[in-house]
């Protein structure tokens, strides 16, 4: 009764609190969408400097989808310069020479390949080569790879904050002391927490999930159900840590200060970024709740799993939540002995 | 038998800076006991340790020869704390129901309960508008009600009358009175004279330490003072004196 109570008071609040429901609801989808502009654009298509090549050449570059710019050798290096090229292709006796703009990585390799295809275009005797995929499709891209880790990231993110800046208000206006002064149990307060914000999170988790997927687009392999309950296993760990490190932060500020040094860092070692050839960068990324959610997803959403095949990560997750509420159960001490 | 509260060589320090020393205090049953002092003197301390909230370093605490901190006791305790600790994005009636449903009042009664409290701080007119609208001395009669709802047989006021109208400081008083009258043990702090005035008993609490007690006549004929902040005064230059010749 005294959990429902509690539950039933948190619902409440958050209701009459319409921005913190923006924020847990809404804000994910707009970081989506923008991610989404960012990352999955088209394949770039270069625009190419040439003098003195060949016309079969110039017709397989431009086949190939590139922009011609015919000029000579000065001109050339002024259109370079001005990026108004991202490279120049000469021919002289015969022989070849490429020159990169190269600030830019991706005009850079997409350079190359128009340049290697056309080439093969050209010369009908290099072998062939036949492409499978065991996972994804060739159309695979940055947006696909990532997107799957950032809607993990995303709902961690957001009910850290929500959930700790809660549960802080909590002590920071009294009313924690003065729950402590009833017979209240110390358990009872973490788990009509977990219950109260754990309605949100579902919904918070299938929004964020659905949107990705069916709006955005997002490649699918796995099972919808199956990359909902991994996301609502991450923000279950993400509640239960946010709301124990909000002991240890005097206000709003404070909880906030835990952004760079507990939330940022898990993006860089939770796998958006390849750390398996540095052992030790890998091993940080062991003791991080998301990578585990992470790989989950991937496994989910790219290689097309079951949730049995992810259960190590999953009881990972769980365990990470588990230690965080006995955790939070005893932090509770300091407000109550007993 | 024993006092409704008995308390002995209590001693409390927050990392190591000593907070209460040696306090015997026993409180019987019934009794309006005031707990007079200055900020800082140690009164809010000695309320946490009563309330369960707080186990002292030093000493024990009975309550109904039950030593605290006990669950049984603190469903029994009503507590009024120094802040409106309130939920401000409720309303009344909502804070007033959930405090109903910690202290596991059955449903069918909470209506009643909830409608009794409102009319003992007259706020039965203003039960559903959220916190944010009241003024502060309407949340602490917000306070006073939510420590009123499962009819506690102690009540444990901590400076309860700051910031409210001499009117109803005055109800407020009277309606004190009458939870006494049906045999609740009201305990009160205060660092208003006029208001421990009007208590049954007193503790002067200084420094950590209980300088006098009894009740305010007693006190000031022990003093030869005419008022309670003289004898206040007299006890605690005495106690100071005392204090500097160990």
């Amino acid at each position: 009764m005294r959990i429902q109570a509690i539950v039933k008071r948190i619902i409440h609040q958050f209701l009459r609190d319409k921005r913190s429901i923006a924020l847990m609801m809404v804000a994910p989808l707009l970081v989506m969408t923008l991610l989404w502009l960012v990352l999955d654009m088209d394949q770039y298509e270069p625009t190419i400097a040439i003098t003195d090549v060949p016309v079969q050449m110039q017709s397989a570059l431009e086949q190939q989808d590139a922009t011609i710019l015919e000029a000579n050798e000065h001109k050339a290096e002024t259109v370079l310069q001005n990026e108004n090229a991202d490279a120049h292709l000469s021919f002289e006796k015969n022989q070849a020479q490429l020159t990169m703009e190269g600030s830019n990585p991706s005009a850079t390799s997409a350079v190359q390949r128009v340049i290697s295809n056309a080439v093969k275009q050209i010369n009908p005797n290099a072998p062939e080569l036949e492409i499978n995929f065991l996972h994804g499709t060739s159309d695979l891209n940055l947006f696909d790879q990532t997107g799957s880790v950032l809607i993990g990231f995303f709902v961690f993110f957001f009910v850290f904050i929500i959930g700790g800046v809660s549960f802080l208000r909590e002590r920071t206006q009294g009313t924690l002391e003065r729950l402590l002064a009833t017979p209240l149990k110390r358990w009872e307060i973490v788990i009509g927490y977990l219950l109260g914000f754990g309605i949100f999170i579902i919904i918070q988790s299938i929004i964020v999930t659905a949107f990705s997927i069916y709006v955005l687009g997002i490649y699918m392999a796995g099972s919808f159900i199956a990359v909902l309950f991994i996301a609502f296993l991450l923000a279950i760990t993400a509640l239960s840590l946010g709301t124990l490190l909000s002991a240890y932060a005097k206000n709003e500020f404070q909880m906030m200060q835990f952004i760079p040094i507990i939330i940022i860092p898990q993006v860089f070692f939770s796998g958006i970024f390849p750390t398996e050839s540095v052992e030790w960068i890998n091993a940080i990324g062991k003791i991080m709740p998301l990578t585990y959610g992470a790989d989950a997803l991937k496994e989910i959403m790219i290689k097309g799993q079951e949730l049995a095949a992810v259960t190590g990560d999953i009881s990972v997750l769980v365990g990470f939540s588990t230690v965080f509420i006995i955790l939070n159960i005893f932090a509770l001490k300091r407000h109550r002995t007993v | 038998m024993s006092a409704f509260i008995e308390m002995n060589n209590i001693a409390h320090s927050y990392n190591k800076e000593s907070v209460l020393k040696d306090i015997d205090l026993s409180i019987p049953e019934g009794q309006l006991f005031g707990l007079l002092g200055p900020s800082g003197s140690g009164k809010t301390t000695l309320v946490k340790i009563m309330i369960g909230l707080l186990t002292p370093i030093n000493g024990t605490i009975h309550i109904e020869n039950q030593q605290m901190p006990s669950f049984k006791q603190m469903q029994k305790i009503g507590y009024m704390a120094q802040s409106d600790a309130l939920y401000s994005e409720l309303t009344a009636r909502e804070n007033l129901h959930f405090f109903a449903s910690i202290y596991k009042i059955p449903k069918k009664q909470q209506k009643e309960r909830v409608a009794e409290a409102a009319k003992i701080v007259d706020l039965q007119d203003h039960l559903d508008k959220t916190l944010e609208k009241y003024s502060g001395g309407m949340k602490r009669r917000m306070s006073l009600a939510v420590s009123l709802l499962h009819q506690p047989n102690l009540l444990i006021l901590d400076e309860p009358t700051v910031g409210i109208d001499p009117v109803l400081r005055a109800s407020i008083w009277e309606e004190l009175r009458n939870m006494q009258k049906q045999g609740t043990t009201i305990i009160i702090t205060t660092h208003v004279m006029d208001e421990a005035e009007k208590c049954d008993n007193l503790a002067l609490l200084r420094n950590g330490y209980v300088i006098a007690q009894g009740s305010p006549q007693q006190l000031k004929s022990k003093s030869n003072t005419e008022t309670l902040e003289e004898a206040f005064l007299q006890f605690g230059g005495a106690a100071h004196a005392h204090s500097s010749n160990r």
